[in-house]
């Protein structure tokens, strides 16, 4: 191969490099593209605030109403529940692994932590609807099959390790002379960790609660299986309910043909999630940013 | 390591090559036949029975089973993309008339009768009966947002939520259910759980206290040990009746009782295994509709049924009308009742 | 003991005591799975077909489809993650275009699973038409695995030495022959473990394929990229919403068998890794 060639070959593999990494663009492309086509023939029928301000929710039916807030409430509801578990449990055990841990439990605890965000989401749906359900109903006669308080409190059991591992990666990465610092002023661990590592920590903290939001708003199949398929607008976490996610699933199980509004009404709710999560995810990382060490 | 190149630049080329494949998966079809069947949830525990056997004696052939809905499994045969639809009601002239635009022909064929069954929680002690007027007043679409407590219903019931369960819009036991309760066609209220999936419906109404559902019998059968079935009153003066197969089969067990169908594209017919299993279906659904929990047709209507099959009868013996018409089926089908 | 040396020594159990909690829930979670479905696993669950009749009813359609859908995923993830992820670290220059890569990986690595079934219904199953066939479910699940890849790709090329690379220039080699025959071999394992990682994410992905349409009755194995399918996620799922116990032994048993197959391919994974890391201190 002469000089010339092998100089035309090396820079067409770079472009052929290039494309492979333009190709992630083109994915993102894609998901906004085919969501804002449906939902903007979607929102030509129906008016935008019809879809973001009403209360009910019956797009297939006789009484045909668009209005959200239902399902949004019903995935609010179990996220709200989720995160009432996962940060104050994942918070406590990241400043237990950063500031008390030994190395030994450390090596332990945080395999096992990756385990447990590991474990697939039908799984965790199962134990939800068939395991915390009938236990639950041991304490409270009166919860449904279908209720946002089983999913709700195994959705906060699967976040925990990611609020957990990122908040413990933000208070690690706090610098050692700030901590020493107060042990000098005669400070417990507790006491260093209330007043220093968790202030200078914040931002990486925030960001973890933030992103494990969006992770929690975005769950399927957990709410799919336990949660229940009837849209109302309730804080009531007794009762059957149905997040946006499972209202996709519903309807993508049936067989909506394509180009009616019924159809529509799936990417228009999924660009609604789409548009939450983006918006915390673009959050969380800002929030990162902030953090001491700079940038991850 | 060079012998990842070939793997890689297979890759990027399949990768480019999903439009072709797609073309190419279009004309050329599966690479072995498969019988698809797609339609009713309420059908499926049959057609699933059915399925399995025929598989065994006829060991090459490939049959799946989608749970659309009704509504779902009769559009999908009339775009030509399905060899059966399996209805829990009779098709539409809407549907009909898709299908004659999109140059499908399709063979009717009763199959099995099955009865719409109203159920309650097993702890449920305050519903003795219903009648179909107090079904109509729970279920249309006025009732939305305002018949909420079961005292709302009776003054007698306890004052408390309804949590009800009931079919999905694209379901054929939804069309039924509210032509024949609420007098109009898909005249329903929108604020329950509504599921294509019977399954969903039973788990909602077996954890629930307070629940009350309707969907096709082979489900309640299959549960009863965690349901209550109620007895529907027809209100005309007869009294209130509990489905069961001599009610469904004699015809008492009004107005809920139905036929369900098999609606095949008659294009498909010539091929050999779908011609196979409508015939093994429709020789051997006798026997197996008790088992699966449905209630067998007549001899003799089933006999008539065989006899449009093998005459390749096209078109619907009711008209596009609701399935809750006066005539009974086998009047349609001409055969004498007894 | 002062109070705030008590109230030291509570932390310090509370820690301890909430990780214990969190922790012992999976292994409650596991241990109530496997005693609902350890008694159905059997090599004739594994290879049977489904069935009304819960005690016959098997698996290997199931099987049969994940493996076929995570085959052709990597097959299609992979090499199109590992040349972007060559561009980023290998490639200087287009700064602004690579930042932009960077961040929108970042994204996209957090965007829900379900909404990648909505792009693979709209643009596979509808647009390019490929209907509900294992093809677009596979094509839809590379789309997932793509960001997981390409993160932990540069990772692994990250890690190879800048020594190694300019040893090579000296020598005489061009860029790419470089990047081809020092820098990914010595990335190689790396490379292995993100695909291991990015497998395992998406075979117990279930929301994604449903919205593709994958059926739940599909009593036989795939024999081609344009064959209908259903996968073990799926299988578990349509088994979980069959009301009575009948079902749930063997949804129960199926969750075995996944989980048993994901801690099969992340030890590999880590197996991989540490033998790698021995090799470079060695």
């Amino acid at each position: 191969m002469t000089a010339r060639t092998r100089q035309l070959a090396e820079r067409m593999i770079e472009h052929a490099l290039w494309a492979c990494a333009g190709l992630s663009i083109l994915v993102t492309i894609g998901i906004v593209g085919v969501l804002a086509w449906e939902t903007a023939a979607f929102l030509a029928e129906v008016s935008p605030l019809a879809f973001l301000t009403g209360r009910t929710w019956t797009p297939l039916f006789y009484n045909q109403s668009f209005g959200v807030l239902p399902i949004v409430a019903g995935t609010v509801l179990v996220a709200t529940i989720a995160m009432l578990v996962a940060v104050p449990a994942g918070l406590t055990s990241a400043l237990y692994l950063s500031e008390y841990a030994s190395p030994q439990v450390r090596r332990v605890a945080k395999p096992a932590l990756e385990l447990l965000a590991g474990v697939p989401t039908v799984v965790y749906g199962y134990f939800a609807l068939l395991v915390v359900t009938p236990w639950l109903r041991t304490w409270i006669p009166g919860l449904a099959g279908f209720n946002a308080l089983a999913p709700g409190l195994v959705m906060g059991l699967m976040i925990l390790p990611l609020v957990a591992s990122l908040s413990d990666d933000a208070c690690t990465a706090v610098p050692r002379s700030l901590r020493e610092g107060a042990f000098a002023l005669g400070a417990t661990r507790l006491q260093a960790a209330r007043g220093v590592v968790l202030p200078a920590a914040m931002s990486g903290i925030s960001a973890a609660v933030v992103l494990a939001i969006s992770r929690a708003i975005g769950e399927t199949m957990i709410v799919a299986i336990a949660a229940g398929q009837q849209p109302r607008l309730t804080a009531n976490p007794l009762v059957p309910i149905e997040t946006m996610t499972t209202y996709i699933v519903q309807v993508s199980r049936g067989d909506v043909p394509t180009g009616t509004l019924e159809y529509r009404t799936i990417f228009a709710v999924g660009m609604l999630l789409f548009v939450g999560t983006f918006t915390l995810n673009v959050g969380s990382d800002w929030l990162r940013r902030r953090m001491p060490g700079g940038r991850r | 390591m060079r012998a990842c190149l070939l793997p890689m630049a297979c890759g990027l080329a399949l990768l480019s090559a999903l439009p072709l494949a797609g073309a190419c998966a279009r004309a050329a079809g599966p690479l072995r036949a498969v019988i698809s069947v797609d339609g009713s949830s309420t059908v499926y525990p049959l057609t699933e029975a059915m399925a399995e056997q025929f598989q065994r004696v006829a060991p090459g052939a490939r049959v799946t089973i989608g749970i659309a809905g009704t509504g779902g499994g009769l559009r999908r045969l009339c775009r030509g993309g399905l060899d059966l639809a399996a209805a829990s009601r009779p098709i539409t002239g809407g549907e009909a008339d898709a299908c004659a635009s999109a140059d499908v022909s399709f063979i009717e064929l009763p199959i099995a009768l099955d009865g719409i069954t109203v159920a309650v929680h097993p702890s449920n002690h305050w519903v003795r009966h219903l009648t179909v007027d107090d079904l109509r007043r729970l279920w249309r679409h006025q009732a939305e947002g305002r018949m909420m407590r079961w005292s709302q219903l009776r003054a007698e019931y306890p004052d408390r939520e309804i949590h009800l369960f009931g079919a999905g819009v694209g379901s054929g036991t939804f069309d039924y259910f509210t032509s024949v309760v609420t007098g109009a066609p898909r005249d329903s209220r929108g604020d329950y759980t509504s599921s294509e999936d019977d399954n969903t419906l039973v788990q909602g109404v077996a954890g629930d206290p307070y629940a009350l559902g309707y969907f096709g019998f082979a489900y309640y059968e299959a549960h009863q040990e965690h349901l209550r079935a109620v007895p529907i009153q027809a209100g005309d003066g007869t009294p209130a009746v509990l489905p069961t197969r001599e009610t469904i089969r004699s015809g008492a067990y009004r107005p809920l009782a139905r036929p369900v169908f098999l609606y095949v594209n008659a294009r498909s017919l010539d091929r050999d295994d779908v011609r196979h299993f409508v015939d093994y279906y429709t020789t051997h659904v006798g026997d197996l509709a008790n088992d699966v929990g449905y209630v067998p047709l007549d001899g003799r209507v089933l006999a008539a049924v065989r006899g449009r099959l093998a005459a390749r009868r096209t078109g619907s013996l009711y008209d596009g009308h609701d399935g809750a018409a006066t005539l009974t089926l086998a009047a349609r089908l001409g055969v004498e009742s007894r | 003991m002062t109070r705030a040396a008590w109230m030291d020594r509570a932390f310090h159990a509370l820690g301890l005591a909430v990780l214990a909690v969190a922790l012992s829930a999976l292994m409650f979670l596991l241990a109530d799975v496997w005693r609902d479905g350890a008694s159905r696993l059997s090599w004739a669950f594994v290879t049977g077909y489904p069935s009304r009749q819960a005690s016959t009813a098997g698996l290997l359609p199931a099987v049969a489809g994940s493996l076929w859908l995570v085959v052709l995923a990597a097959a299609m993830a992979m090499p199109v993650g590992v040349g972007a992820a060559i561009a980023l670290e290998e490639y200087a220059g287009r700064r602004r275009w690579a930042r932009l890569v960077e961040i929108n990986i970042a994204n996209l690595a957090a965007v829900p699973s379900i909404i990648y079934g909505l792009l693979g219904l709209g643009l596979f199953v509808q647009a390019l038409q490929l209907e509900r066939t294992l093809i677009a479910g596979a094509a839809t699940l590379a789309l997932l695995m793509l960001p997981v890849v390409i993160l932990t790709a540069r990772e692994a090329l990250k890690a190879v030495p800048l020594a190694q690379r300019e040893a090579a220039l000296a020598l005489g080699s061009t860029k790419w022959q470089t990047i081809w025959h020092h820098v990914l071999p010595t990335a190689m394992p790396g490379l292995l473990t993100g695909l291991i990682l990015a497998v395992s994410r998406v075979i117990g992905e279930t929301a994604p394929l449903i919205v593709i349409g994958a059926l739940t009755y599909v009593p036989f194995v795939p024999d081609g990229p344009s064959s209908p399918f259903t996968a073990l996620p799926i299988q578990i799922f349509a088994w979980i919403s069959r009301p009575g116990t009948a079902f749930r032994a063997n949804a129960a048993a199926a969750i075995l068998l996944l989980l048993g197959v994901l801690l099969v391919t992340n030890g590999i994974a880590i197996g991989v890794r540490d033998r790698a890391a021995r090799r470079r201190v060695a």
